[in-house]
C-alpha cells in the first residue's frame, strides 16, 4: 500500500481515478478498522485531510457548507450550524466515543455506506446537497441520490464529495434525529429516525421530512409518514398514523440485536418521538 | 515496501521517525518511540487504551497511521507527569484505588485529563459519556468516575 497527501481536489481526482483500488481516506475510522479486520489495505490511500478548505463550515446562501474532512467533535462545538440543524449535528455526534469523534467525519459516515449510519437519516430529512469533485469536474447531488445499498453508494471511480451543504433553514422549522441502541453509548443503531419540520404562524406543521435509518438496504425517506403530519399539530391520530406508514417502510435486517418485528415496531416510535422533539424545537406546543 | 519520513511533535519534542504505510501511530508510539503507555487492546477503535492527544483532541492511536501525523502534536501517557509530581488525575486514581490490572489507566489518564482542560467541572452523568469509550475490565468504573470527579475539584481548588 502506498500512502499519499492530496494537495488539493484535482490532485485527489486524479489519485483516485489513476489505478484500481485507490480510496480516500478522512478520518479513518471506518478505513482502518476495514484494513484491519479483513486484513486487505488498498492500493493507494489518499490522504484528503490537507486539500485547501476541506475542514471548514461556512455559511453560504443562509445555510451552512461543512468540508468534507470536518470531525464529529468541531461540528458539535459549531454554535451556528447547532442552531440551523440541531438534528444533524446530535445524529453525528452519536457516531462513536469521544475519541472517535475525534476524527471521524459526517462524509466518511455517508460514503461507508452503512445502512445503520446514523447522520444519513438526518441528512435526508434536511435535504443536504452534497458537492462531488469527479473526473467531469464538479457536480451538486443531493444525498437522497447517492445511496444505493450496503457497503455501497453511487459514488463512481475517482469521485470524491469535497463537501455538504445543508440549505437554509426554513422559518419556525427545525430537525431532530433518535436512535435506538441495546446499550447507551458506542453502538449501532437497531432502527433511528431523522425528521424535519417547518410550521406556519398558527403552529401547524406545514412541511415535513421523515427518514429511517437501519431498517431497510439504505435509510429511507417516507413520504407517507411526513404526510400523515402535514396540517396537525400532531395529535394522536397523527403520531399513529405517522407510525404506521414508517412500519410499512420497513423492510429490515433479522438479527441478534434486532428481530424484524423490533426493528419495525421501533422504526414507528423513533420516528413520532423525533417529530415530537422537532416540532417543539420548531416552537410548537403539544 | 518503501518507508515514510515522519517529522512531528510528541510531548512537546521535535520527533523524526520512518514508518510503512500502513502502520498505526500506536504502533509507531510503541515500538518506534519507546513510547509504551498506550496500550493495544482491541487495535479497533473500540476500548480507548491507546488514547493519546493529537493537534489538541483526544483520539484512539490505533486508529491513526503514522504518516497522517506529519507536522502534528501529539501528546501521550508520558508527558503528563513532571519530573516530581503526578497530574491530579493520576493521583487521584492511586488514592481512589481506581485501577487494578492497570492496561486501561493510560487511556483513562488522557481522556480524563482533556476533559477536564474542556470542562473544568463536569457532571457526574458528563464523566461517564466522555469515557464510554475507555473499557475497563476490572474496576466496574464507579471508583474511576470517583477519581475524576474528584480530580476535577481539585483542580478547581474545592475540596469534594
Ligand atoms: C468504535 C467505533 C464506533 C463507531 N460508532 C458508530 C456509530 O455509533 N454510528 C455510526 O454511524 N458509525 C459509527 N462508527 C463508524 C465510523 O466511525 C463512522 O462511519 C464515521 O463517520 C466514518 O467517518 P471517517 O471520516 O472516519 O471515514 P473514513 O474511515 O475515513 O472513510 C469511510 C469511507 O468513506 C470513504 N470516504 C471518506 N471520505 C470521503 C470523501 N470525502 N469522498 C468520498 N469517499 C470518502 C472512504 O474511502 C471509506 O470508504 C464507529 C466506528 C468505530 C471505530
Ligand atoms: S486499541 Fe485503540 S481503541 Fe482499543
Ligand atoms: S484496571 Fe484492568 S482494565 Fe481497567
Amino acid at each position: 500500500m502506498r500512502y499519499i497527501v492530496a494537495k488539493n481536489s484535482r490532485d485527489a481526482v486524479a489519485l483516485l481515478g489513476a489505478g484500481d483500488g485507490a480510496q480516500p481516506i478522512a478520518g479513518g475510522t471506518d478505513v482502518l478498522v476495514q484494513m484491519k479486520l479483513s486484513g486487505v489495505a488498498p492500493s493507494v490511500l489518499v490522504d484528503l485531510k490537507k486539500i485547501p478548505g476541506i475542514r471548514d463550515i461556512v455559511l453560504e446562501d443562509g445555510g451552512i457548507r461543512i468540508g468534507a474532512c470536518v470531525s464529529g467533535a468541531e461540528m458539535g462545538e459549531n454554535d451556528a450550524l447547532k442552531n440551523m440543524w440541531p438534528g444533524v449535528v446530535e445524529a453525528v455526534e452519536l457516531i462513536g466515543s469521544t475519541q472517535v469523534q475525534g476524527r471521524a467525519t459526517m462524509v466518511g459516515n455517508l460514503c461507508n455506506g452503512s445502512p445503520a449510519a446514523d447522520s444519513v437519516p438526518a441528512l435526508l430529512a434536511a435535504e443536504a446537497i452534497a458537492r462531488i469533485e469527479g473526473q467531469d469536474g464538479q457536480r451538486d447531488i443531493p444525498v437522497f441520490g447517492l445511496l444505493e445499498g450496503p457497503g455501497r453508494t453511487k459514488l463512481g471511480k475517482g469521485d470524491l464529495i469535497t463537501s455538504v451543504l445543508l440549505p437554509k433553514a426554513a422559518k419556525n422549522s427545525a430537525d431532530a434525529y433518535l436512535r435506538f441502541i441495546p446499550r447507551t453509548e458506542m453502538d449501532i443503531a437497531v432502527a433511528s429516525a431523522g425528521v424535519n419540520l417547518q410550521l406556519d404562524e398558527a403552529g401547524v406543521v406545514a412541511a415535513a421530512k421523515v427518514a429511517l435509518g437501519a431498517v431497510a438496504p439504505t435509510a429511507v425517506l417516507v413520504e407517507d409518514a411526513a404526510a400523515a403530519l402535514i396540517g396537525t399539530r400532531l395529535d394522536e391520530a397523527a403520531v399513529k398514523q405517522c407510525a404506521e406508514a414508517c412500519e410499512k417502510a420497513c423492510n429490515p435486517i433479522d438479527d441478534k440485536r434486532g428481530t424484524i418485528e423490533f426493528r419495525t415496531k421501533v422504526a414507528g416510535v423513533m420516528a413520532t418521538r423525533a417529530a415530537k422533539i422537532a416540532f417543539q424545537r420548531a416552537g410548537g406546543l403539544l | 515496501m518503501s518507508k515514510i519520513h515522519v517529522s512531528t511533535y510528541v510531548n512537546g519534542d521535535a520527533v523524526e521517525f520512518l514508518c510503512e504505510p500502513g502502520e498505526t501511530l500506536l504502533d509507531v508510539l510503541r515500538d518506534r518511540l519507546n513510547l509504551t503507555g498506550a496500550k493495544e487492546g482491541c487495535g479497533t477503535g473500540d476500548c480507548g487504551a491507546c488514547s493519546v492527544m493529537l493537534d489538541g483532541r483526544l483520539v484512539a492511536s490505533c486508529l491513526v497511521l503514522g504518516a497522517e501525523v506529519e507536522g502534528s502534536a501529539v501528546e501521550t501517557v508520558e508527558g503528563i507527569a513532571t519530573d516530581d509530581a503526578l497530574h491530579p488525575v493520576q493521583k487521584k486514581l492511586l488514592e481512589h484505588a481506581a485501577l487494578q490490572c492497570g492496561i486501561c489507566t493510560p487511556g483513562i489518564v488522557v481522556a480524563a485529563k482533556a476533559l477536564l482542560e474542556k470542562n473544568a467541572d463536569p457532571s457526574e452523568e458528563e464523566v461517564r459519556y466522555w469515557l464510554a469509550g475507555n473499557l475497563c475490565r476490572c474496576t466496574g468504573y464507579d471508583k474511576i468516575i470517583r477519581a475524576v470527579l474528584d480530580a476535577a475539584a481539585e483542580m478547581r481548588g474545592v475540596s469534594a
